[in-house]
């Protein structure tokens, strides 16, 4: 009896607590989910169609210089490899930063995750119009180089000011997860690695690299997903002459089109879902396959 | 025999604290030596010292004559089997045991053999696919000593490695610990909190107290002849009487004068006198040396311990003979029963049994839980 009622008691405790996370997560998840897809393949009078799929692999327009193109595929190239180039700095520049903040004293760990999160209480706005300012071609950057005499460089505009800006916007993303992983990682297994004959780096290439790959994968999904979709950045820093696929959804939205813009949404939804599972694929093969 | 590893005055201190001070220390070739002592007593930054992970403060560290103290632990031909076995959770048995001939770069058919032989060994055959991380915490204990033996260190340190380990399977690991340790006839540096542990595997104890080596010996010699009260109460139980050297051969204590076979003290030079509590006869009040009251009765097993008041000072006798509570009885003490030791910084701090409780006595001795 009483084993009954105990067990009643958790799944009533499971319940309470879990249910608002479940209510949650249907609203706000699974219903826009569920949405985008019934837009996407649905008319303006809601009837079934795949024109919008189609649409989005056969329109074409002309480029000046590179003739007749399928728009919004050149569009999406531009975007992955925009969005890879800054995936790729992040991993740079955010493993090592998270290995050395996982290694410092409890109370440096604290001090430098919160410098690393601070950028991220202001506007997202802001801070790309910040770097607006400092990038310019009469910015604070090169008014520095300038009283420095080294002449003036062109930034803005360019490709290279677009990845400066999501690195910047979404390094944190990087550094977050792949920290949580490492800061759990037991000092004693560095000890033995190095006990057992590795150097410095074999240290790292055999057991931290691995046992942090968890987080590796987890940033590159929270850098790449939104940076592959970003569409203010480059606005702003491209100065407008990097059109990429979170524009063209963005633009279609306003342009009230909102059946080919839910389309291009459910086309890079799948796509990202679709490199995911092969990148988790293919790390579990390699990281925790034993012999 | 020849010395392996030497420490030469070493003293370590972590943020101003001392943990280490002066210590000198001969380890010998093929020996199993045995670092004991409380938590907090050096023994486990004395092994780390060993196998690199710390430098010394003051002093040297010699590994067959030579200078080590900044060699970094992969380059010293010393392994260790780290007190959470430290296994690398993303390999498999057969990969953490590989790990270091892998770094070595041997071929692969060696690396094969050498595994398997190693895990033969270790009586971890058919485990080779296995995950590490669904080991029992016998099997994973194996699996680090085969990791750390495989590349066939000249020295093996080993921290705390039954700690976490149940009773039945500890005795076992012990065993086959020092079997292993006779088969290979590498060096081991054994640290541990446990003095049976100690006195049944270990060649040489060293007794570590208060960042200090007490005394290092045999297991016969710290249990018959420990050097101070801390090392005799630490190592097996004792009772620690003030007394006084009347003559050689001749000591008083608990207000009688006894026969005992030591000497080569100062006439009247006041000591610390131990009677192990296995050591004492019980016999007729009248018959006895000393005669006091029966306070405690706990029955162990294969003996009883029974708490005997004597002019206020509490004994413990283990006996095989049934007394009750409150009898009166006399004690009978033979000459070699009775050891001597020169007063020290810990005397009058042990070998009281006034506030002897078994439960608070295992208490303090589980400064680690098991993991399972």
């Amino acid at each position: 009896m009483r084993e009954t009622a105990t067990r009643r008691r958790e799944r009533l405790v499971g319940l309470v607590t879990r249910g608002p996370y479940e209510v949650w997560a249907v609203l706000f998840i699974l219903v826009p989910l569920v949405f985008t897809a019934y837009y996407a393949f649905t008319d303006d009078s809601f009837a079934f169609t795949t024109e919008n799929i189609t649409k989005f692999f056969t329109a074409t327009s002309v480029v000046e210089g590179s003739g007749t193109v399928h728009t919004y595929l050149l569009i999406l190239w531009r975007s992955l490899k925009l969005a890879i180039i800054s995936t790729v700095v992040c991993l740079l520049l955010g493993y090592p930063l998270a290995y050395i903040i996982s290694r410092a004293s409890p109370k440096a760990q604290k001090i430098m995750m919160t410098f690393i999160m601070i950028p991220m209480w202001m506007n997202f706005l802001i801070r790309t119009y910040a770097w607006m300012t400092i990038l310019q071609d009469t910015g604070i950057l090169n008014n520095l180089l300038n009283a420095l005499g080294l002449g003036t460089v062109h930034i803005i505009g360019t490709e290279t000011a677009v990845v400066i800006g999501m690195v910047y916007d979404y390094l944190p993303y990087m550094v977050m997860p792949i920290y949580s992983v490492m800061a759990k990682m037991d000092d004693r297994l560095l000890e033995a690695a190095r006990d057992l004959g590795c150097s410095g780096s074999g240290v790292l290439r055999r057991v931290v690299l691995p046992l942090s790959m968890p987080g590796v994968i987890n940033g590159i999904t929270m850098v790449l997903i939104p940076s592959v979709s970003t569409f203010y950045i480059s606005q702003k820093l491209g100065d407008g002459k990097f059109f990429l696929i979170g524009d063209a959804i963005e633009g279609q939205y306003t342009a009230n089109n909102l059946h080919f813009a839910a389309a291009i949404a459910f086309i890079l939804m799948v796509l990202l879902l679709a490199a995911m599972m092969l990148m988790r694929r293919l790390t579990n093969k390699k990281v925790y396959g034993g012999t | 025999m020849k010395k392996i590893i030497e420490l030469k005055g070493v003293t370590k201190s972590f943020d101003g604290e001392t943990v280490l001070d002066n210590i000198s220390l001969d380890i010998y070739d093929n020996e199993f030596i045995t670092l004991l002592g409380p938590s907090g007593c050096g023994k486990t930054t004395t092994l780390r010292l060993i196998g690199g992970f710390e430098a010394p403060d003051a002093g040297d560290i010699l590994f067959m004559g030579q200078r080590i103290n900044d060699v970094p632990p992969h380059k010293r031909n010393v392994n260790t089997v780290f007190q959470r076995y430290a296994l690398f959770p993303h390999l498999n048995v057969f990969e953490n045991v590989a790990f270091p001939l892998r770094e070595q770069r041997v071929p692969k058919e060696e690396i094969q053999e050498r595994v398997e032989n190693m895990l033969s060994m270790v009586a971890l055959k058919g485990f080779e696919h296995r995950s590490v991380t669904r080991l029992s915490g016998g099997q994973q204990q194996r699996v680090a000593i085969a990791r750390a033996l495989i590349s066939h260190p000249q020295v093996l340190l080993l921290d705390e490695p039954l700690a976490a380990l149940d009773l039945k399977l500890r005795k076992d690991m012990q065993q086959e610990l020092k079997n292993i340790q006779k088969a290979t006839g590498i060096t081991f540096v054994f640290v541990t909190h446990d003095q049976e542990e100690a006195l049944s595997m270990s060649d040489t104890i060293v007794v570590m107290s208060e960042r200090k080596i007490q005394q290092i010996g045999t297991s016969v010699d710290v249990y018959n002849e420990p050097q101070n009260a801390f090392v005799a109460d630490f190592i097996g139980e004792s009772n620690i009487l003030d007394g006084m050297m009347l003559a050689d051969l001749s000591v008083s204590f608990s207000g009688q004068t006894f026969v005992c076979v030591d000497k080569g003290f100062g006439k009247n030079e006041p000591v610390d006198v131990v009677v192990r509590p296995e050591d004492v006869d019980i016999v007729p009040p009248e018959k006895g040396m000393l005669t006091g009251v029966v306070t405690s009765v706990t029955f162990m097993g294969v003996h009883y311990e029974v708490i005997v008041d004597i002019g206020g000072f509490k004994w413990m006798i283990q006996t095989t003979d049934f007394v009750d509570v409150d009898e009166r009885i006399g004690l009978y003490i033979e000459p070699d029963a009775i050891h001597i030791m020169k007063k020290s910084e810990y005397s009058g701090l042990y070998g009281d049994y006034s506030s002897f409780s078994n439960e608070l006595d295992e208490l303090s001795d589980a400064e680690s839980e098991p993991d399972e």
